[in-house]
């Protein structure tokens, strides 16, 4: 399977470069930008660190929703820090993207003429104030634990993103999560809140980890390249094994039947999420898909014009320093 | 004059110092959710983030200052009660930081009035007889000095910049110009505080803002509006604009429905 | 309609920075990654604002990403192999008695 992966994805390649690149990779060795690399890693790094990269920026917008109605200055000021640390996440990551020889306008253009995608998660709405800590505890420690092993991809710039963000992030998790305990202990509006955030995201931040991987086509190059860590059941996997606790701590009921401890696994059993929504969502049909398209193609127009005469200035502004020397 | 419940019957020197503090308080509250709104939808990632950070400063100003208000007339209110419990009639804020957004030239160019008296204004008040003042305003003066920079370099690039740009930049100008003027209209609170040594008067501002404000706009080649109609009633909460309510509407919402929860 | 207003800047992107900050202890200033930016002053305004959020610099560095000449990986080999050898450099080279002292 990998094999026959690796010669359709770079069967123009010299083998004997390709069987060297892949020497490196096994040994641990970090490829940086100038280094050769085979088309189809450079191809599959691009789109995976652009999406992730998209991920980010949109996922501003379902926690943006609430800045202006955060309920306290401390609360007000927590989210705005984290949707800010999203954007610098975002740029981390396009930064990483271009050192792959694609600028961040290209995949600012991708993004929104729909060649590229960004995490599913974020075409789901954000009804109440509890998404805010359902967002934090589940959608960011998903997020969480796909990004700490990709802190050691084989790609250096990318690697050194995911450094920096597993550091910043790590509060992003806890602030959610506080957010929940804090609501629980409340009225019963407030508690209502936080199990009707949970009901509507649970399933989704499953779905977050990717199809399973009987179905997952790019899984087995993309780990061989070191690109993917861990496969996508494993990740949700232990993703449900370490959730399933902290609602318990919370008092939250997990909306899923099916979800029993099996001793004999030493995991949690649960049902898989509905693969046709996740489908639907992915295809455009999500809840969200048009609002946060339009939100980000409008942030981007609207802005043009700022970024058109900034940098007409900065020339204007050499022009004249040059004029001043003459 | 109008005046708030709590102070109707109250003298000008019991609760001229609960009154500045708000109005310090209120204007970092306000501009502080007015820039908020812009995370995320930023003209480009880094002036996103950078206005975020600006952000964040004020809403913790607005902390420090609505804390110590209500330090100063010892009451059980917190300073959340005072941001999401009081209704627009109360607030202290001036007009120019509750008006609109509006596009990015003309959110920065507010900031940079605002900037522009706040930062002579803090290093004023960082020689304070009163010591809690004192001290908030040397943080603040801190911050306030990277928000002036940025937010002057920024209309200085804008009104520079393109055709467009430059146009927009006058609109922008002349929309706020007469929201600028009430920040240096002194009245008897202003002059109550003077006089015990805790601020300057703020009409003795003028000067140092005159002179940052002629210096960015002719690097901006924007021409400083003639006129010198001001519109007023923020400060003292007599009209605030239409804006503030909706401002409030949204701000308040959770604390509003829930009464007597805590988030 | 997103096309007709994009393309313009498309072609007009903010020049790529290469980032450096110096933390709190004194060490050398360190690469921290990039971002775009008009020139140098905007530049380091943004870095201020990107790479320091967290209170991690008092210095900053800003280098245009176009400016940086780098070895080529082709030449590691003659580049880097000969220090490799050169063990005399390292202290722990010089084996010394313990009786005469720490060194």
């Amino acid at each position: 399977m990998y094999a026959q992966l690796v010669k359709s994805e770079a069967s123009a390649e010299d083998p004997i470069r390709l069987a060297e690149f892949q020497a490196r990779i096994d040994r641990g060795e970090k490829i940086e930008p100038k280094d050769w690399m085979p088309a189809g890693y450079r191809k599959t790094l691009i789109r995976q660190i652009g999406q992730h990269a998209h991920s980010e920026i949109v996922g501003q917008l379902p926690e943006g929703n609430w800045i202006t109605r955060a309920p306290t200055l401390e609360r007000k000021a927590n989210l705005l820090a984290k949707v800010q640390d999203e954007a610098g996440h975002g740029l981390y990551l396009y930064c990483a993207a271009e050192t792959l020889g694609v600028s961040r306008d290209e995949l600012f253009e991708m993004l929104h003429n729909g060649k590229m995608k960004y995490s599913s998660i974020f075409n789901y709405p954000t009804l109440t104030w509890a998404d805010m800590g359902a967002v934090g505890w589940l959608v960011d420690g998903a997020a969480i634990m796909n990004q700490v092993p990709l802190q050691r991809t084989s790609y250096g710039p990318y690697a050194r993103a995911m450094v920096r963000i597993c550091k910043e992030e790590s509060f992003h998790q806890r602030q959610g999560y506080h957010l929940l305990l804090h609501m629980m202990k409340g009225s019963e509006a407030q508690q209502r809140m936080c199990q009707d955030a949970l009901n509507r995201m649970w399933f989704p931040a499953l779905m977050m980890f990717g199809p399973s991987d009987k179905d997952s086509v790019h899984s087995a190059q993309s780990m061989a390249w070191k690109i993917k860590m861990n496969t996508n059941d494993e990740l949700r996997q232990k993703f449900v094994d370490e959730t399933v606790r902290q609602a318990e701590f919370l008092g939250l009921q997990i909306p899923d039947d099916a979800l029993r401890w099996n001793e004999s696994t030493g995991h949690y059993d649960f049902s898989e999420p509905d693969w046709d929504e996740f489908h639907d969502v992915i295809s455009g049909n999500g809840p969200c898909n048009h609002e946060r398209l339009e939100a980000r193609k409008s942030a981007w127009n609207d802005g043009a014009w700022v970024r058109e005469a900034r940098m007409a200035h900065a020339m204007k502004n050499s022009e004249r320093r040059l004029a001043a020397a003459e | 004059m109008a005046t708030s419940g709590i102070t109707r019957s109250a003298t000008v020197s019991e609760t001229a110092v609960f009154e500045f503090l708000l109005r310090q308080g209120d204007n970092a509250l306000v501009l502080g959710h007015r820039l908020s709104e812009w995370c995320g939808v930023g003209p480009a990632l880094e002036e996103d983030i950078a206005l975020a950070n600006t952000a964040l400063d004020l809403i913790g100003q607005a902390k420090m200052w609505l804390e110590s208000a209500v330090g100063e007339i010892d009451d059980s209110r917190s300073a959340n009660d005072l941001a999401y419990l009081r209704d627009a009639w109360d607030f202290r804020n001036l007009l120019l930081v509750e008006v609109p957004n509006g596009d990015f030239g003309q959110t920065l160019l507010r900031e940079f009035f605002f900037d522009a008296f706040q930062l002579p204004w803090l290093n004023a008040l960082s020689q304070s007889s009163n010591q809690r003042i004192a001290d908030i305003a040397a943080k603040a003066f801190k911050e306030a000095s990277y928000h002036l920079e940025r937010s002057a370099e920024t209309v200085i690039a804008l009104g520079d910049g393109t055709e467009q740009s430059h146009q927009r930049m006058s609109r922008a100008l002349d929309y706020l110009w007469p929201y600028t003027g009430e920040m240096f209209v002194d009245d008897a609170i202003d002059t109550h505080i003077e006089s015990v040594g805790i601020a300057p008067l703020p009409s003795s501002m003028r000067q140092a803002w005159n002179q940052t404000v002629d210096s960015v706009l002719s690097q901006a080649q924007l021409a400083r509006p003639q006129s010198t109609f001001a519109h007023s009633g923020g400060r003292t909460g007599f009209r605030h604009t239409e804006h503030l309510g909706h401002l409030l509407a949204q701000m308040q919402v959770l604390q509003r429905s829930y009464p007597g929860a805590t988030w | 309609m997103a096309e007709d207003t994009s393309s313009p800047a498309a072609g007009n992107e903010w020049p790529l920075w290469e980032i450096f900050i110096r933390g709190q202890h004194g060490m050398s200033h360190r690469h921290v990654g990039s971002l775009h930016a008009t020139d140098a002053e905007h530049a380091i305004k943004n870095a201020r604002d990107v790479y320091t959020r967290r209170n991690e610099g008092v210095s900053i560095w800003v280098v245009p990403a176009s400016q940086v000449s780098a070895s080529s990986p082709s030449d590691k080999g003659p580049m880097f192999d000969p220090a490799r050898d050169k063990v005399y450099r390292h202290p722990t080279f010089y084996e010394l008695p313990d009786e005469a002292g720490k060194m």
